[in-house]
């Protein structure tokens, strides 16, 4: 076969345009999973929380958290009627053992269990200079554990303080919704532990989900809403005293 | 016209821009991994070596398979949505080998008051007891059957 110039002028830009993906290999590995048909988040019912660290464990377990750092962790509020902007707020060990009695009468009392927001738009992926925090198209947000320098610029920029720095492995760490598991079909390890249902992970991609169905008929809000920063974890019951 | 006679300047500079931009295209296409920007201004792989880690939790689904009887006996009582593994611990070992790894029982005293202590904090509706007048030294299992905790489940299985 001869080809002309003007043949091959437009066959070179095809052909490199080919060879990228020849070099991008097959796309997905999982071939069960197609990140493109979920959107992950979580529903935390207040109303149901007591305060047991069984998702505090179950994390640490799973995820191999060092002791003292938490990828979740759950916090007691005590909120006195006159002083709704001053909670009394305490967490021991992250509340990992539960929560001695905490000697408090009268007020509100309540239990907040916290973990990464997986927010839509994220302060923390935003600042990072190396591209190693980033969002996966399923919507959760993680770290690429070999690229990340270890600048902690992401800790700092998370309102929610729900990152933190991995003592051994020297880099940012944070929740990744057990992005091990949810890719499997699982749970993530803090839902299933926990005895009550005051943790349910919700796929916002699924119609079947029953998030869908709950959002409907409660009043639920995410944390700092003000902030803008697209939160996907869904509080039900939150009180505004929460910070 | 005359012929621009300092030409060879300007090719020389040309070869040494030409050059410079060829090491740094050189440089670019080693240095970046080969997945990044698939999906956006990162490494795609980072995605695939974090669906690796291995689970420690195996998830209800694994039990149920092997253990309908108890499956059963949950299903009827206030424990039937409370899953196993948020009492017996992590187990996927145990699921992938179940001769090879046998699950520990749950100790009882720190367990059931885990959950069930009286504190000011629970929601009202949850069953709370002060362990010490509620049991006086028994343990919970004494009373209770603990996959269906009513009192006419009949103690210990």
């Amino acid at each position: 076969m001869i080809l002309d110039r003007r043949q091959i002028l437009l066959l070179l830009p095809a052909a490199a345009v080919a060879w990228d993906f020849v070099l991008a290999g097959t796309p997905e590995e999982a071939p069960n999973y197609n990140m493109s048909s979920h959107w992950w988040g979580m529903l935390l019912d207040i109303t149901k929380c007591i305060g047991c660290g069984s998702c505090v464990r179950a994390c640490a377990m799973e995820n191999d958290v060092p002791d003292g750092y938490f990828r979740t962790w759950v916090e007691r509020y005590h909120v006195e009627d006159w002083h709704i902007e001053n909670p009394r707020v305490d967490s021991p060990d992250g509340g990992k053992e539960g929560f001695p009695a905490s000697g408090m009468t009268g007020g509100k009392n309540f239990f907040v269990p916290k973990l990464c927001n997986h927010c839509t738009d994220s302060p923390c992926t935003q600042v990072c200079p190396v591209g190693a925090t980033f969002h996966t198209p399923d919507g959760v947000v993680l770290i690429d554990y070999n690229y990340c320098l270890g600048c902690r610029y992401c800790i700092q920029a998370c309102p929610y303080g729900c990152r933190f720095f991995h003592p051994e492995r020297h880099t940012a760490e944070k929740c990744t919704l057990c992005y091990h598991r949810i890719t499997k079909g699982l749970t993530t390890a803090c839902c299933e532990a926990c005895p009550t249902g005051a943790r349910q992970l919700a796929d916002l991609k699924n119609p079947k989900d029953p998030i869908h169905a709950f959002l409907k008929d409660h009043t639920v809000q995410v944390l700092k809403p003000h902030l803008a920063t697209g939160a996907k974890m869904f509080y039900n019951g939150l009180d505004g005293s929460v910070r | 016209m005359s012929k621009f006679r300092d030409s060879k300047h300007l090719i020389r500079l040309a070869v040494v821009f030409l050059l410079g931009a060829v090491v740094f295209v050189a440089l670019r296409a080693a240095v970046i991994p080969k997945s990044f920007g698939r999906y956006g201004p990162y490494r795609g792989d980072a995605i695939k070596e974090l669906t690796a880690q291995p689970l420690a939790y195996a998830g209800h689904e694994a039990c149920e398979g092997c253990h309908p009887d108890v499956l059963e006996i949950k299903a009827k009582g206030v424990h039937a949505h409370v899953n196993c593994e948020s009492c017996h611990g992590p187990l996927a070992k145990h699921a992938d080998d179940p001769a090879a790894v046998k699950p520990v029982k749950p100790d009882v005293a720190t367990l059931c008051v885990r959950c069930h202590s009286q504190s000011i904090a629970k929601p009202s509706s949850f069953p709370q007891v002060d362990a010490q007048e509620h049991a006086q030294g028994q343990l919970c299992n004494t009373c209770h059957q603990p996959h269906s905790p009513g009192f006419d489940a009949g103690g210990k299985k």
